[in-house]
């Protein structure tokens, strides 16, 4: 058989790798324990919180360790076999559903990154939520949030995976929320979690696809259920399965990918999502949850690879979806004030970098970028949150609230720059090695169109984030961090909680510097926005590549065969120049625009028509939100509504006059002759019996719920009692 | 056979239930207990159907779930209304269908 060569070779293993599953349990088990004594301890239960997730880091980091050194025992072009365990769950009838771990280089790279920004993301939430009125749910739900991404990472088969990904969802829902008692919060709940499940359905229908075209096969030849992504990858890329079937399989899985991660036409939920406290939007909606989708995607890529055929074409829907979000975020991120808002569909934007690269067939710069993506967005998203927890009061409103922000806070001001320029991809900070690595090789796999989209999201990216970094930082302060009372959208919490009365005397007043709980997480993950782009630095030449050697599975049954571009500094000078040309170009169209007011381009939007069409599209988001709202939706309730009604009035109610009619004339002919003759004597007789008996019963019909309940199952207690008499 | 076990702990759940629905006074609770006595149907459900080893008994469980999840949002909707009218979910002020 093909898969014989594999096991012919001993690897490493060890006790980490071995225990991985250890890893999304400890915080689950966590979750419970919050939740049950979290309230009586001193720290409220996020002291266990952060406990959990420093030990699933250890455990990760540890695993990671081990990993390494198992791909170093396999060799040079050794293939280096996931580690794989697993346990039955339930069986029944012939089917066996397993539960288990499979821990490769994608899975082992994406739980180190997920412990270690969720870790931070705690440590900073004891500040940043510090007297918050439900603080102590806070930290369950984001620990059990942690549990459901390691879970769906570390996932053997399909069943795993779909646990993680629907605590997920969950988590997000109840997070967003967190402060509902406004209601645009828990709206915005409403939306993101309506907007996911509706995409969540194409996961269900994939998955079942999926195990009815895949099971026979996959246990005829590997011995695993068609559940098992092992499996699922060998069946897709051996030639067995109908490329009409494999393409619809890769439709239903790749919607549920576009809801999770944000991609067009589905994004709209994620820049709502901001409502949610900032530590939520730096963990779940940039950094973390909203990659589950790319994930998915990487994970079962044989899939894709075959459904799609990834290298055989110019274009796909991957392709497509992934390069029309990368535009049309990049565009709406201009517009926002709300300097969450800017991240938000910033994230949006670069979720389609990853989609776009691995539509194209550039897994590994996509799985990287997910790594590196991931330090900036979270580092952006805490310096947001610093800002506002110590020097906005609160509100996030970029043109009314903030300004010359550099000379109050300078730690924040430093890694926000650094972390603005590695997302602007400028050399030598980590985005650049990602997402020039992603642009360069989607145009060497042949998808030339969608590279010069790359091109062109880079300066895009260059650019709105230089505006961002203008009304934030520089210019003279305005409102809130002038000293005025703050204008505008406020985070909630300060309205109506204990953190207020307390905050306002000592954490509010003048711009200041957060404290070392939230300028360490801060310093941390902007050292990596600085430094991880040299784990996999494709200019210094193969010895730099460790993330691939590490991550990247050699073709083989169960993995399909892909190329790289051969790095050049051309290439990469071209993108380097456009990116500092956007940030040139914008730098100088802020100051002209924000500070000297220069009257050629103030209020340019509302003198030229073309341009003021334009300004409108983006400001309403080109319309999908009223898209969705006011026309499916109402769609739905309304003519749906409306033409039940009419059957309702029109055909039943006939059918029911008519019935009704007929059975009148007949009842007046039986009332004349039989009732009142007949029947009124017998009749008479049993309404006195009936109402004797009906006095006799009446105590029993006290009107309480219990005592009927009670009745009833004494009578069914009798019942079950005659029937096991009758039948011995 | 582990079905005994099984049996055992479904006839629990259920006393548990039936406790739960005759001597509570708060709807919430009420519902819930309820949900333990459909719950241990589905138990005594399931381990039938694994000592006769056929899915069915794993397919009506599974209805039954449905059918629960529906039942608690319609019940959960009448404590919610019925709170709104009375401002208390004590079961015993709800005696208007006294005969």
């Amino acid at each position: 058989m093909i898969f014989a060569a594999e096991v012919a070779q001993e690897l490493s293993s060890g006790w980490f790798l071995e225990n991985a599953w250890l890893i999304p349990v400890i915080p689950a088990v966590t979750f419970a324990l919050i939740l049950l004594v979290g309230k009586r301890l001193p720290l409220k239960g996020s002291e266990l919180g952060v406990i959990s997730m420093l030990a699933s880091l250890a455990i990760a980091g540890g695993a990671a360790y081990q990993w390494i050194q198992r791909v170093s025992s396999a060799g040079e072009d050794g293939i280096v076999t996931p580690v794989v365990r697993t346990w039955a769950w339930w069986q029944s009838a012939g089917h066996t559903f397993t539960i288990g771990q499979s821990i490769d280089g994608l899975a082992i790279i994406v739980l180190v990154v997920v412990a270690f920004i969720s870790t931070l993301v705690q440590i900073y939430s004891l500040e940043y939520l510090r007297g918050d009125r439900r603080y102590t749910h806070f930290f369950a739900a984001l620990t059990l949030f942690s549990a459901g991404m390691l879970a769906m990472v570390i996932a053997e088969d399909m069943i795993t995976l779909l646990l993680g990904w629907e605590i997920m969802g969950l988590c997000s829902f109840m997070l967003i929320g967190h402060w509902w008692e406004e209601e645009t919060n828990s709206r915005a709940a409403l939306k993101a979690f309506f907007t996911v499940r509706t995409a969540d359905i194409g996961l269900l229908v994939g998955i079942s696809m999926l195990y009815v075209s895949a099971n026979e096969w996959t246990m005829k030849n590997l011995g695993v259920s068609g559940f098992s992504i092992r499996g699922i990858s060998a069946w897709a890329l051996s030639g067995e399965p109908n490329s009409t079937l494999i393409l619809v399989i890769a439709i239903a899985l790749f919607v549920a990918a576009i809801g999770k991660s944000g991609q067009f036409p589905l994004h709209t939920w994620l820049p709502d999502a901001m409502a949610g406290p900032t530590p939520v939007s730096s963990l779940l909606h940039s950094s973390t949850m909203v990659v589950a989708g790319v994930f998915l995607v990487a994970r079962l890529y044989p899939v894709f690879f075959t459904g799609f055929d990834i290298l055989g074409s110019g274009g796909n829907l991957i392709t497509i979806i992934g390069g029309v979000t990368i535009i049309i975020a990049a565009a709406l991120a201009f517009v926002q004030d709300d300097i969450k808002r800017v991240l938000a569909y910033s994230t949006v934007s670069q979720l389609g970098y990853m989609m776009m690269g691995l539509g194209a067939g550039a897994w590994m710069p996509s799985v990287f970028h997910i790594f590196t993506h991931a330090f900036f967005k979270a580092c952006l998203f805490l310096c947001a949150g610093s800002i506002a927890h110590s020097a906005s009061h609160h509100s996030f409103d970029m043109k009314k609230d903030m300004g010359g922000l550099r000379k109050f806070m300078p730690i924040t001001f430093a890694t926000w720059i650094i972390s603005t320029l590695a997302l602007s991809g400028v050399f030598p900070f980590s985005g650049f090695f990602s997402k020039d690595e992603i642009i360069d090789n989607v145009g060497y796999n042949g998808y030339g169109l969608f590279m010069i989209v790359g091109l062109v999201g880079a300066f895009m990216t260059a650019a709105y984030m230089t505006r961002a970094t203008y009304l934030t930082f520089f210019g003279a302060p305005r409102g809130a961090s002038a000293g005025q009372a703050p204008h505008g959208s406020h985070d909630a919490h300060d309205t109506h909680d204990t953190h207020d009365s307390r905050a306002s005397r000592d954490t509010h007043g003048a711009p200041h510097e957060s404290n070392l709980l939230i300028t360490i997480p801060l310093m941390l993950l902007a050292a990596l926005a600085l430094g991880s782009g040299l784990l996999n630095a494709a200019p210094f030449g193969e010895k730099w590549m460790r993330i691939s050697k590490w991550v990247e599975p050699h073709a083989s049954a169960f993995a399909p065969k892909l190329y790289h571009a051969p790095f050049t500094w051309t290439k990469a000078s071209i993108s380097l120049a456009i990116v500092f040309a956007g940030i040139v170009i914008s730098w100088f169209v802020s100051t002209a625009l924000y500070t000297r007011k220069d009257r050629r381009l103030v209020g340019l939007t509302q003198r030229v028509p073309a341009l003021r069409v334009g300004y409108n599209f983006l400001i309403n988001k080109y319309y999908l939100d009223a898209l969705y709202e006011n026309v499916i939706v109402k769609a739905i309730v309304g003519p749906i509504a409306k033409g039940a009604y009419w059957f309702n009035q029109n055909i039943l109610d006939g059918i029911l006059h008519s019935v009704a009619g007929a059975s009148r004339a007949v009842s007046g002919w039986v009332y004349r002759n039989i009732d009142q003759k007949l029947v009124d004597g017998a009749v008479n007789n049993s309404g006195k019996v009936a109402r004797d008996a009906g006095g006799a019963l009446q105590p029993v019909q006290s009107g309480k719920v219990s005592q009927y309940g009670a009745l009833l199952f004494s009578a069914a207690a009798v019942a079950a009692l005659v029937l096991v008499i009758a039948n011995t | 056979m582990l079905v005994n076990q099984f049996l055992f702990l479904a006839a629990i759940l259920f006393c548990i239930g039936v406790y739960g629905v005759v001597a509570r006074k708060n709807a919430v609770l009420v519902l819930m207990s309820i949900e333990l006595i459909l719950n241990a149907v589905n138990l005594n459900l399931v381990a039938f159907s694994l000592r006769n080893g056929s899915v069915d008994g794993h397919t009506f469980a599974l209805y039954v779930i449905a059918v629960a999840a529906a039942e608690v949002g319609v019940g959960l909707g009448l404590v919610l209304l019925v709170y709104r009218n009375r401002r208390s979910i004590s079961l015993d002020d709800l005696s208007e269908m006294k005969g």
